[in-house]
């Protein structure tokens, strides 16, 4: 095996050169993919994931430097060859697909000139090219490939980008596929496509995966070996499924316990998170790399670092190995704190609303006649693709875009201006966001002190001392030390950004705070202490969330009851727990089976037919007829499904009588 | 629409700007020393003594009908004088133009090749020392270097009665080059830019781990998509060149439009003047409108916007 191994990196190290400073990435990382084999490597952003990758291809930035070890691809040693045998190398046999595929193809040259590259480079001759490109694209499952092939990237949607990119990739069969977080980005239901399809692309061409992925659940879904790298350090290593259920260090163990999935919800316990930060690039100079994070760690660990520890197929790099069942205790339950859903009284109530955008001749509905209920002091989940019309709603509340004529919004029973501008002092502090991405939402040149303490005077008419003593409460209510009131943004990790983000929503005592993908660029762990927060917040301020995400696991966790979109339309809303074990919606059923998750093996799946189409004009019979799974026949063509009523205030739009209605 | 609209305003304020030229009318034309009677008469014939927007009125209604007026000065139609001084100063501006944009573009392109090594800071800062030497400095020097003490060119722009296209270029290669100077700096940065920019993209990493080789993967990847922006950015420059041509072409005693509409605000010859400017201006409305055509024409996600 080790002659034939499709990648083989051995004891690699690789610096960056920062202002004149090497800064050791990836320290004594060493990997052998076996033929047809996938591995899957996992850790954090700023792990090393992507430098490994990118060093496997000899593709480093400028500054990059091999510093010890060597790669061998099919044998061969990257570092070793010359120019023309490098490209040849690339050429045949190993290929790379990455984040993003919207950039990773050329944005002026068309997909069938830029695919059929692949088989000029193979030195196939011309008039096979067309021939052999149409084929690609057939076996990436593209239905049309003559149309695709006349088209430049942006006229095709973010599935099929990734689709061509695969093809593209796989097109000169290589030995090796590097797949660098393939499906991040990508809507649930498009991730599983094409995953679906990485994995049947395997068992065709055994081709072997190195398999990048910060989604734990998706590469114990694809990868039959896992490697988790934690500051440049492979620290441990193992077959997947043995790996995921008895991990043997505390990075992989604390790791696995950060993630909500569709088991647990915030009444059952807070999310473990893991303390402290990723540490710099070369701050550790000795002991083990992780251990001023470790609950298990000891003098030991902070003096010596551990060897990697073999024993059969599993590798670990931890002095106390035998100790990870210590960190499995649960965290203590959380004391019952808010109220059973339902109970509250109403504090925002949408009737009826829609938003239409453009005009005449090119109408788009991106929200349709939803009547939606929030009682105070619970959260009430907004799920559902992109272009379903999350935002455009949430959009509608804030009162940042009108929605059309008859729509009504109504917070504590008052019906509410359309504007921003049309609105009360009140009424705008009680309706605050959080948005996705904290580094657009913040003033880069402003410190924290001055953006709170902004939206503090601009919210509230305090004196200077009470102004002074609401921002040293929000700080700490959101736990952010004194120090960081004076840092600017850019002095702040991710998680610190959005925990501003989150002090200033809270600033005016809001009433309902909407978050809109608060969690979607943070790492798990994070994402796992910002989402405690957010409930202790909720518990605390009495305060009702709109939270939208893409992420199921992070919904269920959070919800009170959950409300499942498709093209702005409500297909189905009710309680958290029912809406997830069902009896659901056909289109809840898809949205479900495509999450991976970590525990059981690839589930049989429910596909969707064909991409979401545009919501233009009325639609005769049920919005999701098009893609529906589960259609009866014309009857779903031709008429608006019934409101079915079940148990729980759980209303699902829907033809199928309750008793045939999938269940989890 | 838009650019209607900046363009009446535009000559608005040509019409004030030259009322307020000091001085008068039939004063600046007859002399110190004529009849104040005589001086009076004449700003009657010429109507200048007419409330302001009766002047426009008649003035913007001519131009807009094709009449430009007649000269003050030479008391002829203005349209003959100021055709051939815009052919004239675009001759000027394209030789400049033939060697500025391949120099540029070139200059940017290997700037971007060897980021941050000698070559680029080299080229960088040669094209910022170009780009802030005035031209009546650079100018001078030439004529004095090249005309006068080598005598490799000649030091009028002006070619003699007749002379063949080869001639002409001849002639216009001295005063072009200020131009080129001004423009090179300013044309090679954008270049750098926009390929710094492509190098660094997604779909440039494609094609190298495609396996294609580094010129190939320049060549069909990285050129198109880098010189894009440059391109529209070059059209919008055209009319920077004009600034230049007032003091080149006076320098180069040649009639362009630069020392036409220097000599008519001169002499305070208004229809000459007014004329000359909006000229100017119809042309800087177009080229920027022809560069953004242009760019739609060579990206493909502008052309197919609307397919979707």
């Amino acid at each position: 095996m080790t002659e034939t191994a499709a990648l083989r990196i051995e004891n690699l190290s690789v610096g960056y050169s920062v202002k004149g400073q090497m800064q050791r990435i990836l320290d004594d990382v060493s990997i052998e993919i076996g033929r047809g084999e996938a591995y899957g490597l996992v850790g954090e952003s700023g792990c090393g994931k992507s430098t490994t990758a990118f060093a496997a291809l000899r593709y480093l930035p400028r500054n990059g430097r091999i510093q010890a070890g060597r790669v061998l691809i099919d044998g061969q040693d990257v570092y070793s060859l010359d120019t023309a045998r490098l490209q040849d190398l690339r050429r045949r046999s190993v290929a790379m697909v990455y984040q993003d595929p919207g950039r990773a193809l050329n944005p002026s040259i068309r997909i069938g000139r830029q695919l059929a590259e692949v088989f000029e480079l193979l030195g196939e001759p011309r008039a096979t090219w067309n021939r052999r490109s149409v084929e690609m694209l057939e076996r990436v499952r593209i239905r049309d490939p003559l149309s695709v092939m006349a088209r430049f990237p942006h006229q095709l949607s973010g599935g099929m980008q990734q689709r061509v990119c695969i093809a593209m990739a796989l097109a000169s069969n290589p030995s090796l596929l590097v797949l660098d977080e393939p499906t991040t980005g990508l809507d649930a239901t498009v991730e599983a496509e094409v995953l679906d399809l990485i994995r049947q692309l395997r068992r065709e061409l055994k081709t072997s995966i190195l398999f990048i992925s910060h989604n734990l659940a998706v590469v114990a879904q694809m990868c039959d070996r896992v490697g988790v790298l934690y500051a440049g350090q492979l620290v441990e290593q193992g077959p997947t499924a043995a790996l995921f259920r008895a991990p043997r260090h505390p990075y992989t163990a604390e790791l696995l316990r950060c993630l909500p999935d569709r088991n647990r919800s915030k009444a059952d316990a807070p999310l473990s998170t893991i303390p402290g930060f990723l540490p710099l690039p070369g701050s550790i100079t000795r002991g083990c790399v992780f251990a001023d994070r470790c609950r298990l760690a000891d003098q030991l660990c902070r003096d010596v670092a551990p060897e990697p520890h073999l024993s059969g197929e599993r590798m670990s790099r931890c002095h106390h190995e035998d100790r990870i069942g210590e960190l499995q205790a649960g965290s203590p339950p959380r004391p019952p704190t808010a109220p059973a859903p339902g109970q509250g009284e109403p504090v925002l109530e949408l009737r009826h609303v829609s938003k239409t955008f453009g005009q005449n001749a090119h109408r788009v509905r991106a929200v349709s006649d939803v009547d939606l209920t929030l009682r105070e002091g619970e959260t009430l989940g907004l799920v559902g693709e992109s272009g379903s019309g999350k935002t455009t709603l949430a959009h509608a509340i804030l009162g940042l875009s009108r929605p059309d004529a008859e729509s009504a919004i109504l917070l504590d029973g008052k019906a509410l201006g359309a504007r921003l501008s049309e609105r009360s002092l009140d009424e705008v502090k009680a309706l605050q966001i959080v948005f996705q991405n904290p580094d657009s939402a913040l003033n880069r040149s402003h410190t924290v002190r001055r953006m709170i303490g902004r939206t503090i005077s601009r919210l509230l008419s305090l004196s200077p001392a009470a102004r002074s003593k609401r921002i040293d409460d929000l700080t700490r209510a959101v736990r952010l030390t004194p120090r960081h009131l004076s840092a600017r943004p850019r002095q702040l990790s991710g998680g610190l950004k959005q925990r501003v983000a989150i002090a200033r929503a809270f600033a005016g005592e809001p009433r309902v705070v909407i978050c809109d993908e608060p969690t979607s660029a943070l790492d798990v762990s994070v994402q796992a202490a910002i989402l405690n927060l957010l409930v202790e917040l909720q518990a605390s301020e009495r305060v009702s969330y709109i939270f939208i995400s893409h992420d199921l696991g992070v919904v269920r966790y959070i919800s009170d009851r959950i409300a499942v979109l498709y093209l702005g339309r409500l297909l189905e809303f009710g309680p958290a727990k029912a809406v997830f074990e069902g009896p659901h919606h056909p289109y809840t059923e898809v949205l479900l089976s495509s999450v991976p998750s970590i525990e059981d093996q690839p589930r049989q799946r429910v596909r969707l037919n064909g991409d979401i189409p545009s919501a233009t004009g009325p639609v005769a019979g049920c919005i999701f007829h098009s893609r529906c799974p589960r259609k009866i026949g014309a009857i779903c063509e031709t008429q608006a499904p019934p409101r079915l009523h079940l148990d729980g205030d759980h209303i699902i739009d829907c033809h199928l009588p309750i008793d045939r209605l999938g269940r989890t | 629409m838009l650019s209607i609209a900046t363009l009446w305003l535009l000559s608005v304020l040509i019409f004030l700007g030259a009322r307020m030229l000091p001085g008068n009318v039939g004063r600046a034309m007859l002399g110190p020393f004529a009849d104040a009677r005589a001086v009076e008469q004449l700003n009657h014939e010429l109507g200048t003594d007419r409330p302001l927007i009766e002047q426009y009125a008649t003035w913007i209604g001519g131009f807009v009908t094709g009449d430009l007026g007649e000269s003050y000065a030479y008391r002829a139609p203005v349209a003959p004088f100021l055709w051939t001084a815009l052919v004239n100063s675009a001759k000027l501006g394209l030789v400049a133009f033939i060697m500025v944009v391949p120099l540029g573009l070139l200059g940017g392109t290997i700037a971007a090749l060897y980021r941050d090594r000698a070559a680029d800071r080299i080229l960088s800062a040669l094209g910022l020392a170009a780009t802030i030497v005035p031209e009546f400095v650079s100018g001078i020097i030439l004529i004095l270097v090249f005309g006068v003490w080598l005598r490799w060119f000649p030091i009028s722009a002006t070619p003699p009665e007749g002379a063949g296209l080869l001639i002409q270029i001849y002639h216009l290669i001295l005063p072009a080059i200020p131009l080129v100077l001004v423009l090179f700096g300013y044309i090679a940065r954008m270049a750098r830019a926009g390929m710094i920019e492509a190098l660094d993209a997604d779909y440039t990493r494609t094609a190298v781990l495609k396996g294609l080789s580094f010129p190939r993967v320049i060549w069909r990847h990285v050129l198109r998509n880098a010189l894009l922006p440059t391109i529209s950015v070059i059209a919008t420059q055209t009319v920077y060149l004009i600034g230049g041509l007032v003091v080149i072409e006076i320098l180069f005693q040649y009639q362009g439009i630069g020392s036409l509409i220097y000599t008519a605000a001169n002499k305070k010859d208004f229809p000459m003047l007014q004329a000359g400017i909006l000229a100017v201006g119809i042309l800087f409305t177009a080229t920027t409108l022809i560069a953004d055509l242009l760019y739609a024409l060579l990206d493909p996600r502008i052309r197919h916007g609307g397919d979707e």
